[in-house]
């Protein structure tokens, strides 16, 4: 036994040592034909590979292969895991931005500000790329997609029972309460407790601030006026049962997508995709309208959107970031993206110039994407803070809660323990606090 | 094979010999050394696989528990980050935890639900396939054994599906029955027995077969001796059978106990399906967020120590009480 230990702490040292080294600064040297630099790329975009594919048939010296990942949970899990164990890491990843903070935290992702052009910046809206700068002098990723909200309505039903589109969170009340008074087994939607991305959405419309920076210290303001009014709006019309207050995404929801159940849905741009996959008995039924408003505030949120990040393990920094500008930039690639993952490319221009016709799925709404460019142009800015996930998985469990108990102060008292439990985190791990 | 090759220098015995049998009278020394060293070599691929996958990761973990990772100010960039040593400051906050102690709770309770009725129904299964009369022996072994076969993640997810009464044909026959309020088993009062449910449907089979091979050890001549005294089919079963496999018994419950407090891929599966399981439902689930959510392996770590020290602990106990009355007469 007494080898045993003695082995074991050997072999605790070694691991230990994996973890020291790691993380080197070399920005790589350049490929040829003959010997090209390799990169590797975890995403989870759906036919990804396809886009890269054009890639790597115009640049033979630098080629690109896509690791197909579960989803942007488990990519990060996997990315962190490779992180401290030293080795694994891909070059390039593909991470949401509410990740970006999390992983810059953990030094997972490279500054590549020094590697890419200074005219990138101008291709993307300012709120986006705020998130990929988090408002400093580094660059930790070139921006992808983004995810403004829209709301999703049966058109047909709204007719059958003579409702109109709300365009306030009042109206979106009423017309609630009166579809599911007209049939009690109908919802205009539902508090899902399992996403915690679209409430951040929500809240990011109300002008909610999650977490700031304020010198050299971390803000956290989820348990304010912003988040407390959505919760207490969504409490209230949990209590009355007016919307549903089951999770999204689960084959119940599906079903009720597709028999009419769950007759509206607030999405993000992304949503054709989700309701053809998910209800595809309902094509050409569904209408896009932007997200209804807090009495007349034109303003917005994003639920999802995503960038390409360099990773700190990449051996070819500055290929890697010839990659990713190209994917997220340039007109052929975005086309692709477009086409090939289904994507709202997160490059302005590039995304009014590609997105022309509307989703098949939308047919019967030929203005589809001008909505979604109303619905872009509106989104509030938002910081994502170090410690997301924490309070992501805080909102799944206390808003589970909440959604059984379907109280107004069960749904505060939620929001109350998110901020506890992000706090708490973050003194924890020994950041700073400004409270 | 020769004497000049075999022999040992200044050896002059002639005589050839074979190559395993011992050698010169002259080298004990060397002999010993050589046999001392054979046990070690067989025992070398257990201890190499046991040290590298077993000790070796239980030490780094009990390393990883007494350390805590520290970042100053904002904890952007690469220096912002140290690791230093916490003592037992995870082990406290895992103590503390409300939501810890509460996950063991609802695992005591699973436990409580799950074991005697998976091992009952296991027991008679066992018995009934073991009975004289019946039929179709293979085919009903097969059968039961089969849904053990099923990764636990499967089985969650089909068993998920039968659960949501928008798409469990069982919810449709309720209809059609006129049942209306047929509560759903992922409500919060009855999901721990939906997860009973899938343990159960999975390990019968399991445990069935481990009690079944147990009774065909038994030699037939003592059931031939209690027919002939006159004992009933059902007063062999529970005064002979039962106690001649309770060594199979004890094995089972303590392996059923120990799965038990193990829970995650139900539970897990099962999430987010339903409002009602929390991401910190079973201790190991805990563990889980701590190590992947919340990316805080240290504290992960710490709870994995405490799990692995209590399950140790309660499988200890158990054999020390049940040991003494099971084979108290063999002793």
């Amino acid at each position: 036994m007494r080898s045993a230990i003695r082995t074991g702490a050997i072999a605790a040292i070694a691991a230990a040592a994996l973890i020291m080294t790691g993380c080197s600064a070399d920005t790589g040297s350049t490929g040829t034909a003959d010997d090209p630099i390799e990169l590797t790329y975890w995403a989870w975009a759906p036919n990804l590979d396809k886009v890269v594919d054009i890639w790597n048939s115009e640049h033979p010296e630098i080629q690109v292969t896509v690791n197909k990942q579960d989803g942007g949970d488990p990519a990060i899990t996997k990315l962190l895991t490779a992180i401290k164990a030293g080795v694994g890491a891909p070059d390039l990843i593909q991470a949401e931005y509410q990740k970006i903070p999390t992983l810059v935290a953990s030094d997972a992702l490279a500054d590549i500000s020094g590697s890419i052009g200074d005219d990138v910046a101008g291709q993307f809206p300012d709120g986006v790329w705020q998130s990929v700068t988090l408002g400093g002098d580094a660059l930790y990723a070139v921006p992808q997609d983004t995810g403004p909200m829209m709301f999703y309505y049966r058109a047909d039903l709204f007719e059958q029972y003579g409702l109109t589109v709300p365009t306030t969170w009042d109206e979106y009340a009423e017309t609630a309460r009166a579809l599911h008074a007209a049939d009690p087994t109908k919802y205009l939607g539902t508090f899902s407790a399992n996403d915690a991305g679209w409430f951040a959405g929500l809240a990011q419309q109300a002008k909610a601030e999650w977490w700031s920076i304020d010198g050299d210290s971390w803000g956290v303001g989820i348990d304010e006026e912003p988040t407390q009014k959505v919760a207490e709006y969504w409490g209230g019309l949990v209590a009355e049962g007016a919307i549903d207050n089951k999770p999204m995404y689960t084959p119940e929801w599906n079903a009720a997508l597709n028999d009419g159940s769950q007759a509206g849905w607030l999405g993000a741009v992304w949503g054709p995709g989700v309701l053809s996959g998910n209800a595809a008995d309902t094509a050409g039924l569904w209408k896009a309208a932007t997200l209804p408003t807090w009495d007349g505030d034109v303003s917005n949120g994003n639920w999802g959107g995503s960038s390409t990040a360099v990773t700190s393990q990449s051996k070819n920094v500055d290929a890697a970031t010839e990659f990713a500008t190209w994917l997220n930039t340039d007109p052929e690639a975005v086309a692709a993206l477009v086409e090939q993952t289904g994507i709202y490319p997160a490059d302005t221009d590039a995304a009014a110039s590609v997105l022309t016709e509307a989703p098949e799925f939308f047919s019967n709404q030929p203005d589809f994407y001008d909505v979604a460019a109303e619905a872009a142009q509106a989104v509030a800015p938002f910081t994502y803070g170090p410690n997301v996930n924490v309070a992501f998985s805080a909102y799944n469990d206390e808003f589970a809660k909440a959604a059984e108990a379907k109280t107004v102060d069960a749904f505060l008292a939620a929001v109350t323990a998110m901020q506890t439990t992000t706090i708490d985190d973050l003194k924890a791990g020994g950041f700073s606090v400004s409270e | 094979m020769t004497a000049t090759v075999d022999a040992p220098r200044g050896d002059t015995t002639p005589a050839p010999r074979h190559p395993l049998a011992p050698r010169s009278p002259k080298g004990p020394k060397r002999r010993r050394a050589k046999g001392a060293l054979t046990p070690w070599m067989m025992l070398a691929p257990g201890i190499v696989l046991f040290t590298v996958f077993m000790a070796a990761p239980i030490f780094y973990t009990l390393a990883l528990s007494f350390q805590k990772e520290q970042v100053k100010g904002l904890g952007l960039g690469g220096d912002s980050r140290t690791r230093e040593f916490a003592g037992l400051e995870n082990y406290v906050s895992t103590f503390s935890d409300p939501e810890f102690l509460a996950s063991v709770g609802r695992v005591l309770v699973y436990g409580l639900i799950l074991v005697p009725t998976m091992l009952g129904l296991a027991l008679l299964f066992a018995l009934l396939l073991d009975a004289r009369r019946t039929g179709a022996k293979g085919f009903s072994r097969v059968s039961i054994f089969l849904p053990y076969a099923v990764p636990a993640v499967i089985s969650s997810l089909l068993w998920g599906f039968l659960y949501l009464p928008a798409v469990s044909p069982f919810y449709w026959i309720f209809e059609q029955l006129g049942w209306d309020d047929v509560p759903s088993l992922l409500s919060p009062g009855l999901v721990i027995f939906a997860i009973a449910n899938i343990g159960l449907w999975g390990g019968v089979g399991f445990n069935m077969i481990v009690m079944y091979t147990s009774l065909k050890a038994v030699p037939s001549d003592i059931y031939e001796a209690a027919r002939i005294d006159g004992a009933s089919e059902v007063q062999i079963a529970w005064r002979i059978k039962v106690p001649i496999i309770m060594p199979a018994l004890i094995m089972t419950a303590l392996f059923s106990m120990i799965a038990t407090l193990q829970v995650f891929a139900e539970p897990m599966t099962l999430r987010p399906l339903t409002n009602s399981l929390s991401t910190s439902w079973s201790p190991l689930m805990f563990v889980y967020r701590d190590a992947f959510t919340r990316d805080d392996i240290y504290s992960a770590a710490a709870t994995s120590i405490i799990i692995a020290l209590a399950t140790f602990a309660i499988s200890f106990l158990f054999l020390r009480v049940v040991q003494r009355r099971a084979f108290g007469q063999e002793d």
